[in-house]
């Protein structure tokens, strides 16, 4: 491939698929969406993307009241009210007025820009219905003042989606989808690592025992994700907690366990039987 | 290319559409497979599958349409060198040749194919991997048939093999809902939300100061239906013992459906194999906690959407028959089925959602009772794809 290609950056481990698709998006020009379990770092992705591209990025946050056309441009009407009442602006120039979302910066920007749109599924049910031909031709019209907004050089535009609503069909067809597995023992590992280099040994694998252990219980209404992880590492080494009691005590469930009843399921398992561990998953990291 | 891959696919049920196919004919057009069968299925998957929910589809379709594939000319050739150097002369005994007569050598290859692709690196003298050093199974025959589908953890470099694991199971919405499943399909019921009735009678702040702005300063004003939700919710739900099974489920069900407030209102009850004249307010069906099923249906509206979740599994006379209740300290002047038929009468909407799946709808042993509730309520499973036929019906205009 002639362009720069996507790959790991210091501090965001990608797999291969997933660097392969974020790729196969680029070369195509397709919006990537990306969906995935809570903590499987979505939004990281994009940052990632931008960094190893070298590219800036565009964050356009989804709410519950976002409307498409707010990326796209505003057309502030209330100020153009206020300007007209009290004459100290010349209203008629529409073109003040106008101002351009996060989607219409990207395509404005001189530079190649990775826009991220981040938890798409929030909006409204026709929302990325409302952006196709936008994402798809990469302009748009500004009727209020007669211009079309064309993309100088067509953005990486990536998605994601935390299955809250289900996406369009008309829409979907135009993306590349990948869908981002919760990171296995090994990955996980790499994971910590990046972002603890200096992590004793026996505490992570310890603490990772312990971790996927406490997701393999069943009835879990919140299973514990790589940030909870994260934070439970780092609260183990700053607590001083001596490694042998990872998993017998679980020290510091709080940080992983954010519901009361998960609290109980997990120390209710604890006293029946313990950490129970895996033969297979000790002699498989040892090989990595 | 392939284009038998594309009707396979949709053989599967898989919702391919023709633009997702050119798409991918420009990205093979753009060499993006790398030339593997291995990138092929990864970049397949990213353009024509849209939802998690079709990997397991995919893979099937995929397994099916390139399980007879040839491997590629410089695996082959890899997998002739690993053989020559981990097969060397050995006396094998009698009984051990016995057992593996009936896989000629061209079996063992491809079985050798199959675990090369699994290998990531070199293993010497271990005695699962293909490895040099004389302990390779595949030396003396200590190789199981299914060994080679148990594998290692690292399986990643075969797509057909890749495809063959079938690691989506979990994600397809023709199973039963599993905790994650249930969340996405609860929240489906929040298209119910979505109501385009009502009176306009909320003011457009925005409407209206564009709408003065055209007309140059006079006011004009503009109104708007209100986005609340007009929706409201009864669940009433089967505690009874043949629901054990799926206790669970419902738990999961319920707990998710009372952490959604996207509802104007959300009722609960509960109920004993089926409906008589009191309904229970929570789980344990005893009578002090409990409320006269008229009352609830005299000050319920017709507007309400019931949803009833239950096995609908029970002897017809518990159904049929005054006096059927199954507690033994009670007794009902009217059949249930009265009962629920009053219930269906008194609300526009209404589905009964069954955990059992309907493929023994006609062959369970409540399979008599189910076929008489079903001339009431329309059924559907307690599925992804059951509660989305349920909100549909539920959201159908009479």
């Amino acid at each position: 491939m002639d362009r720069p290609a996507f790959d790991s950056t210091g501090n965001y481990l990608v797999s291969t698929d997933l660097r392969n698709t974020v790729n196969i998006a680029v070369a195509l020009g397709r919006p990537l969406l990306i969906k995935g379990e809570p903590g499987t770092g979505k939004t990281m992705l994009a940052k990632a993307v931008a960094e190893s591209l070298g590219l800036d990025l565009i964050i356009w946050n989804i709410k519950s009241t976002t409307k498409a056309q707010e990326g796209l441009y505003v057309y502030d009407t209330v100020q153009r009210l206020y300007d007209g009442q009290f004459g100290d602006h010349d209203v008629s120039d529409i073109k003040q007025y106008i101002k351009l979302g996060k989607l219409g910066e990207s395509f404005n920007s001189e530079k190649r820009v990775v826009i991220l749109i981040d938890e798409i599924d929030k909006a409204d049910l026709e929302f990325p219905n409302d952006l196709l031909w936008e994402l798809d031709v990469m302009n748009f019209y500004i009727p209020e003042t007669k211009e079309t907004i064309t993309a100088r050089q067509r953005p990486i535009v990536i998605i994601t989606s935390n299955a809250e609503k289900e996406l369009p069909d008309a829409f979907l067809r135009r993306c590349v989808f990948h869908y981002i597995d919760f990171p296995n023992e090994d990955m996980m590992l790499k994971i910590i690592k990046v972002h603890y280099p200096d992590m004793e040994k026996t505490l992570l694998d310890e603490a990772l025992t312990a971790f996927y252990w406490i997701r393999s219980i069943n009835g879990l209404q919140k299973k514990p994700s790589t940030s909870e992880l994260l934070d439970w590492v780092q609260a183990l080494v700053v607590g001083g907690i001596s490694y042998k009691r990872i998993c017998s005590d679980l020290p510091f469930l709080g940080v992983l366990l954010k519901k009361n009843q998960d609290f109980e399921v997990v120390l209710r398992r604890l006293q029946a039987g313990g950490v129970q561990r895996k033969a297979s998953s000790t002699g498989a990291r040892r090989g990595y | 290319m392939f284009t038998g891959l594309f009707y396979t696919l949709r053989e599967e049920g898989v919702p391919v559409s023709l633009t997702e196919w050119m798409t991918l004919m420009e990205a093979l057009d753009k060499g993006l497979s790398g030339a593997s069968l291995n990138g092929f299925y990864h970049l397949a998957r990213s353009l024509l599958i849209k939802s998690e929910t079709y990997f397991d589809r995919f893979d099937l379709a995929f397994y099916r349409y390139f399980q007879d594939v040839e491997t590629s000319p410089e695996l082959a050739e890899r997998v002739m060198k690993w053989l020559e150097k981990s097969l060397p002369p050995k006396q094998i005994d009698p009984d051990q040749r016995k057992a593996f007569s009936p896989w000629d050598l061209e079996e063992l290859r491809k079985a050798l194919e199959e675990r090369l692709t699994q290998q990531t690196e070199e293993h010497h003298g271990g005695g699962h991997w293909i490895g040099t050093g004389g302990t390779s199974p595949f030396g003396h025959s200590g190789y199981h048939p299914a060994g080679v589908r148990i594998g290692g953890k690292s399986v990643n470099h075969s797509a057909v093999k890749v495809a063959a694991q079938r690691r989506y199971r979990d994600f397809r919405t023709d199973d039963t809902l599993t905790t994650r499943q249930f969340e996405v399909a609860l929240r489906k019921l929040r298209e119910l939300s979505y109501n385009a009735e009502g009176p306009k009678e909320e003011l457009d702040l925005e409407g209206t100061i564009d709408a003065t702005c055209k007309k140059a300063g006079n006011l004009e004003l503009v109104w708007e239906r209100p986005r609340k939700n007009i929706i409201k919710l009864v669940l009433l739900m089967d505690s009874g013992g043949s629901m054990h099974p799926y206790s669970r489920l419902c738990s999961q069900l319920f707990n998710a459906a009372s952490k959604i407030n996207h509802f104007k209102d959300t009722r609960y009850y509960y109920f004993h194999n089926c409906v008589y004249d009191r309904l229970y307010l929570d789980p344990y069906c005893m009578k002090n906690s409990s409320i006269s099923t008229n009352e609830v249906l005299n000050n319920l509206g017709r507007d309400y959407r019931l949803i009833i979740v239950g096995d609908a599994s029970m002897s017809p006379g518990e159904l049929m028959m005054p006096g059927g209740i199954i507690s033994w300290e009670e007794y009902n002047e009217e059949p249930g089925i009265i009962w629920l038929q009053r219930l269906f009468s008194q609300f526009k909407f209404s589905v009964w959602l069954n955990p059992i799946p309907g493929k023994y709808w006609q062959a369970f042993y409540g399979s008599e009772s189910i076929s008489l509730i079903r001339r009431v309520f329309p059924m559907f499973e307690l599925t992804v794809d059951g509660l989305e036929q349920a909100v549909k019906g539920l959201k159908a205009k009479l």
